[in-house]
């Protein structure tokens, strides 16, 4: 976790505009997140809003190693997967809103982001629930002869689920193509690991059933890339199922009703100095590979890119109560 | 032997509920490379009912799919297969087993299309066996079918037939949504003829399997034979009733079951679930809403006793269902 530099196996590919592109992606779903935050306490969104910040390494190492045909199965903590996958901005914010332009209609909100145009399949809020889900569509894959990965994210919570050690062990048992990628955050909800697991280094759980699993830096965006660049290559040569574990953290409560009764501040001010951002532009400025004028360029566009994202979703529509029950079935059904 | 008795035998053959099962089953297999079947010891074992025997050497393991006892997961990658373009027959040991796969059934299948603003559909179908008969105890033997019928976004069915076991799968296959496809295990050796030219039927509509004025007998699944025996037990006191089978759970066919009640004016609902919080209060509800008007008596339920059903064959029974019991109902209803 000390270690400030990216790990250095991934340092052939490190041009300047490739870590530019990894701070602007980073940069972008941590203030779409902080504005989300803003917006919730104006009401504006309402039900869960769960925030990603802190951990936005994850996301950003691991979605750029994915082609689109390719897909993506995440949880509710999702904003940033979604956005980094290629969902609009624009769509996003409208489905925390809860509008009908949103990625879902408005039906699902902050937990159920679906974008099948760009094979982002949710936004699952059952804890492991979406594991299963990921195994069968790298099954309908391998099935169909087409050479594509699965990229599912969960937490560290979901390991104690049973579908997290039926998941793993059928998925090694037909070599399905599907990266795990699991976001060891620390907490299930408020729930330590060490409260939680007999065995706290996660990826050795996956490796008893015979995943290739890694665990690597995930407050460090270059080392989480080059870690899923393997195991996504790896998959793509058919060598199964890959099991990667980011240790990262998230600064903001689980959730906006979380008031974090579970762990010290002095905890969450330790871990920001780790901040992927901060972490990520002050290397890159050391390296001479990040200029004076590039934050700011970046800041501004991603603020001009949130505002239009709001202004979409304030003019959104409602959807209307008529339609309520549509799309509960796909053909017309009367129960 | 006559020309005609030819002609019969060339266009019919006697076939039990199973080798319906699996002839339509291979057939699907055959029509449409999609199709796959999974679940625990569909494969070398045979199935755990003998239904997929065969299959296994005939289509090979990729696509008669032994699994490990996870009901949830595989479960739910027959859901994540439909997703992405497969057709998954997933079958699930026994409906006491698909408690542990509730989650994906009721959490994915049933909400993702809606959930996701219709971007998705899931064209998964769940094969489940049901219910009670073959001393199998209290883990074995429920019959939870009114809970699946609970959940908007499934679609129930209920094969009490041949025909319906023959041509259920096929339109249950093509219906782009979760079936969850109820069998109910006494039927499983059940034979009679099929006409060789069987084929799909269709999965919304109850059925009357026999006409009558008096009173209306509803049920579904395995409780049908029993209920047409309550039926020629009470033609014998020339009490005329008409046998409604569902078929379809979800949707219910409000339409056929109004129309018999509006006829017969008497109705007695036969499910084989618990009576407290059952299908067969839904349909009774259903018939209150519709034809209270219509009514010349309270609509009477024939259910299973308000217990785990026991190991003990008498008490098996006794917790049952029984003709007895539906010829009672009608009595008592009749004023006779």
């Amino acid at each position: 976790m000390s270690d400030q530099s990216p790990a250095p196996h991934a340092k052939p590919h490190l041009t300047r505009d490739h870590l530019l592109d990894l701070l602007r992606q980073m940069v972008r779903i941590r203030r779409f997140e902080e504005r989300c935050g803003e917006l919730y306490q104006q009401e504006k969104i309402r039900g869960f809003l769960h925030l990603y910040i802190g951990e936005e390494a994850v996301a950003a190492g691991v979605m750029g190693c994915l082609h689109p045909e390719d897909a993506v199965v995440a949880t509710y903590r999702e904003h940033g997967h979604a956005i980094l996958r290629g969902v609009p901005m624009t769509a996003v914010m409208a489905e925390m809103y809860g509008k009908a332009e949103g990625c879902s209609r408005g039906r699902g909100g902050s937990m159920h982001l679906f974008n099948v145009g760009t094979r982002f399949f949710g936004g699952n809020a059952i804890v492991a629930g979406g594991l299963p889900l990921a195994v069968g569509m790298a099954l309908a894959d391998r099935m169909r002869g087409r050479p594509r990965v699965t990229a599912c994210f969960f937490g560290d919570g979901a390991v104690a689920e049973g579908e997290f050690h039926e998941s793993l062990n059928l998925a090694a048992l037909w070599k399905l193509p599907v990266l795990f990628v699991c976001e060891n955050n620390l907490y299930a909800m408020g729930t330590r690991l060490d409260r939680a697991q007999s065995q706290t280094d996660l990826h050795l759980k996956a490796a008893v059933y015979q995943v290739a699993s890694e665990a690597v830096d995930g407050m460090d965006v270059v080392a989480v890339e080059a870690a899923a660049r393997r195991m996504t290559d790896a998959i793509r040569d058919g060598a199964g199922p890959q099991f990667l574990e980011c240790r990262t953290y998230r600064f903001r409560a689980h959730s906006m009703f979380d008031p974090q009764l579970y762990r010290d501040k002095a905890e969450i001010e330790d871990w920001k100095r780790h901040d992927p951002v901060a972490r990520l532009s002050a290397w890159m400025r050391e390296t001479g590979m990040l200029h004076d004028a590039d934050l700011p360029a970046i800041e501004r566009e991603t603020e001009a890119e949130i505002e239009a994202a709001v202004a979409f979703a304030e003019a959104g529509q409602w959807e209307p109560v008529e339609d309520l029950a549509k799309d509960v079935y796909t053909r017309e059904v009367h129960p | 032997m006559t020309d005609a008795d030819i002609t019969v035998a060339a266009s019919s053959r006697t076939i039990t509920y199973r080798d319906a099962m699996r002839e339509a089953l291979r057939d699907a297999l055959l029509r449409d490379e999609r199709v796959f079947l999974m679940g625990e010891d569909v494969g070398c074992y045979g199935g755990c009912y003998a239904v997929s025997k065969g299959l296994y050497d005939e289509f090979g393991p990729d696509r008669i799919r032994d699994t490990p006892l996870s009901e949830s997961t595989f479960v739910g990658a027959g859901i994540g297969a439909a997703l992405n373009g497969m057709r998954p027959i997933v079958e699930i040991m026994t409906v006491n087993f698909s408690l542990l796969a509730l989650d994906q059934i009721v959490n994915n299948a049933a909400t993702l299309r809606h959930m996701s603003g219709g971007q998705v559909s899931v064209p998964v179908v769940f094969r489940i066996p049901t219910g009670a008969g073959r001393q199998f105890a209290a883990q074995h033997s429920h019959s939870l079918e009114g809970w699946y019928a609970h959940v908007p976004g499934l679609r129930v069915v209920a094969p009490a037939t041949l025909e319906d076991a023959r041509g259920m799968l096929w339109t249950a296959l093509q219906d782009p949504d979760p079936v969850v496809m109820f069998e109910h295990v006494m039927l499983y050796n059940m034979e009679g003829t099929l006409a060789a030219t069987t084929g799909p039927v269709d999965i919304d509509r109850a059925a009357i399997r026999r006409p009558g004025t008096d009173v209306t007998l509803i049920t579904y699944g395995g409780s049908l034979s029993k209920t047409l025996a309550a039926a020629e037990a009470l033609a014998a006191d020339t009490i005329s009733a008409e046998v409604v089978d569902l078929r379809s759970l979800r949707p219910l066919d409000g339409e056929t079951v109004l129309a018999s009640v509006a006829r017969t004016r008497r109705a007695v609902i036969v499910d084989e679930g618990w009576r407290t919080g059952s299908f067969a209060a839904e349909v009774s509800a259903r018939i209150m809403e519709g034809a209270f008007w219509s009514l010349d008596a309270p609509v009477a339920r024939v259910c299973t006793a308000e217990v785990p059903i026991p190991y003990p064959r008498h008490l098996e029974q006794a917790a049952l269902p029984q003709p007895a019991a539906i010829v009672a109902a009608v009595k008592a209803l009749m004023g006779a």
